[in-house]
This record gives C-alpha cells, structure tokens and sequence, in this order.
C-alpha cells in the first residue's frame, strides 16, 4: 500500500494549515520528494539487494543511535511489525554503539590537528548469530557513516561486500543511512521551530 | 584505475571525485536510469553513474536537492544556504562537498575571503553574527545527537530570518548530512 501522509510533517507534528504547513508548501517540491525518498527506501519498486525487513532493521539502528525521538520510535515500530524478533537485537546494538558525533580522522597533512578519536563500533561475534553477516556488516558500515563518516575508506566496499552486499545494495544502503540523516534533521528542526513558536 | 591525489586541505578548488565501486556504464543507461538521472548531462559523472543503480532513489533525492538549493523565488538567499551547506561539510569533514559549496557561497555572497576563513579555520570563526547564526545552527544540526535546540532559534531570529528562511537553514543544512555521507564514503576527492 502507497503511504499517502507525509512522513516528516507526520514526525514534526506539523498540521495541515498551520503557519509550518504554508511555510512547507514554499518548498512543495522538496517535501513531495523526501517523501517519495522515504517510499523509493522503504516500499521500493525491488528490494532483492537489500530487503525490507534488513531495512528496517538498520533504520531502527541509525535513528535510535541518534537519541529517543518520534522518528527512532517510528522505525522501531516499522521494525517491530516486520521482523519483531530482531527488535531486542537492534536495540541491544543501539546501546553499544551510541556516542557523540561527527569524529575520525582527515587524510594525513594539516588537517591532522582536527582529527579526533573515538568508538569503532563492531558488533560482538557472540551476537552475531542474531542478526546474520549481512546485517552486523551493514550496522557497523551504519555506525561509521552516523558517527565518523570521513573515515570511510574503500576497504569499508570490501567489508560489506565479503558480507554478500551487491555493488547496487552498497548504494541503496548507502542512501538508506544517508536519507535518515536527512529526515532525522529536518523532523528535529521542525520540531524545534515549531516548539519556539508556540 | 586513474591515480588518486586526495587533497589533505580544505579549498574552493574544483575537485574530482572517484567511486570506489563501478559505476554504470553509459552505454548500459535505460530510461529508467535516465529518469533517475533527472538531467541527461548527469550521466557525464561518475558519481551520479554510481547513484542510479538505484534510480527511483536518485531522482527523489536530487529533485529534493533542486528545490532546497534552487528555489529562491522567496525565502533566504541562495548565498546563505550555500553556507549552511559548506558549514556542515566543513564540520563533518566532507572535502569535496565543502569544496563545491563554498565556491557557491562565494560566488552568490562575493565575500570569498570569509568562506576561505570557514575553510581554513574552521567553524568556529567569526563571520558576523548573520553568518554566524546559520554557521552555528548547521553545526549543531549536523551533530549526532542533534544539538539543534531554542537558542539556535533565538539567534537566527536575532541575526533577522523569519522562520520561512529558518526552515531553509534547516533543509540546506539536513540535506548535507546526506550528501556528505554519501560522498564521503563511497569514494574520494581527488585534485
């Protein structure tokens, strides 16, 4: 079934008039299509490189390492009513891997100064029979684009793809993790505004 | 394989870029690729070849892109999303974003030696409170957990936006959270 409520209006409790609705619809092409990005991820016309419920799963990771919030709520219910019993392995992926972010390191030179250290998530091999190769590799390649995505190297391809990642399930995930850092923001932001509006 | 010479600064050069995995052949383009690809020239680049192995993703992410960044007919100007763009790569170490992005702001602000400052120094330079405001707002937008709270709302009013331009500043700043992870990780800046 095609979702017809908009999804970051939904999230950022924004009603239809409300001075956040006039101002959203100055920008009707932008918001009818992060919406359709949100659809083109998580009701895609093919989802044999990545399937929905490795989807939901590592929505639910990206929004909840963000914090508590209407949206890491919302992929966790989109979790829960795909695969349930993967929601308390999320959850416990969650936990171990929040921290504060952006960190990592710059390529070598001046920049070198700015570089900071910090957590280099891996999912536990006892915990790994829970989840499967394929999603522990595409938590911990979600971790390092949330939290420390300028230490990407071409050895992360190599990773994901010894997990059985497809080069075209490589960019969906990507997209994947990248969109919710998007949506996430947007909805926060909103969210903020119309709180300081009232 | 070209050689790769990463830049190891931050400059409003114009910069390669080069994926790590294949992109698709040119000459495999369908048009469903075309329609993912929004404008035709796009399938010139290399990155966009990566992205349209997913296509129905590409063209929803890039007509977002257009009408954040394009759209200008009110709001804030384009020179101020520019920098809320160049603000986030700066701060989540996108050198190829902030590279393209700061020659924007540049260009629609003609204060080129203020977006070289952000560059070079960072962003916790000042650039008057203006430019501050939506420096700060961007930075703490890009921040995990999201640092984007009141009083980033109380300084952009105070710099002069109304909140129709707060929410560009919010959509130019999100949206480079996505492109900047994109960029980042499935390839590399090369001069």
């Amino acid at each position: 079934m095609m979702s017809t409520t908009d999804i970051i209006d939904t999230l950022a409790g924004i009603e239809p008039g409300s001075p956040l609705d006039a101002i959203r619809a100055r920008r009707l092409q932008a918001r009818d299509n992060a919406q359709k990005s949100y659809l083109a991820l998580f009701e895609p016309i093919d989802a044999v490189e990545f399937s929905l419920v490795e989807r939901a799963a590592v929505a639910a990771f990206v929004t909840g390492l963000h914090g508590e919030s209407p949206v890491a709520a919302f992929y966790r219910e989109k979790l829960a009513a795909g695969a349930a019993a993967l929601v308390e392995a999320v959850n416990a992926e969650i936990a171990q891997g929040k921290t504060t972010g952006p960190y990592g390191a710059f390529p070598p030179g001046p920049l070198s100064a700015e570089d900071e250290t910090g957590l280099i998530y891996r999912v536990g091999a006892d915990r790994k029979p829970a989840l499967g190769a394929r999603l522990a590799a595409a938590l911990e390649h979600a971790h390092l684009l949330v939290f420390r995505p300028r230490d990407a190297a071409s050895a992360d391809m190599k990773a994901l793809r010894s997990a059985g990642w497809s080069d075209t399930g490589i960019v969906t995930l990507s997209q994947l993790i990248a969109f919710l850092s998007f949506q996430l923001r947007v909805v926060s932001g909103l969210r903020t505004l119309r709180a300081a509006s009232a | 394989m070209s050689t790769v010479n990463p830049p190891v600064v931050f400059t409003q050069d114009e910069l390669g870029w080069v994926s790590w995995i294949d992109p698709l052949p040119e000459a495999e383009l369908t048009e469903r690729h075309f329609a993912g690809l929004v404008d035709r020239s796009r399938a010139k680049s290399e990155y966009f070849r990566l992205l349209v192995r997913d296509p129905e993703v590409l063209e929803a992410r890039t007509k977002t892109d257009k009408d954040i960044f394009y759209n200008t007919a009110d709001g804030l100007p384009r020179a101020e999303r520019e920098l809320a763009a160049a603000a986030t790569s700066r701060y989540n170490g996108c050198i190829y974003c902030a590279s393209v992005h700061a020659r924007f702001a540049s260009t629609y602000s003609r204060r080129r030696d203020d977006v070289q400052r952000l560059l070079d120094e960072g962003v916790g330079i000042d650039l008057g409170a203006r430019w501050n405001a939506v420096v700060r707002a961007s930075v703490a937008l890009a921040a995990t957990p999201v640092a984007f709270g009141p009083d980033n709302v109380a300084e952009l009013r105070r710099a002069g936006l109304d909140d129709a331009e707060i929410v560009d500043v919010i959509n130019s700043a999100s949206f480079f959270n996505w492109a900047n992870r994109l960029m980042l990780s499935l390839g590399e800046p090369s001069k």
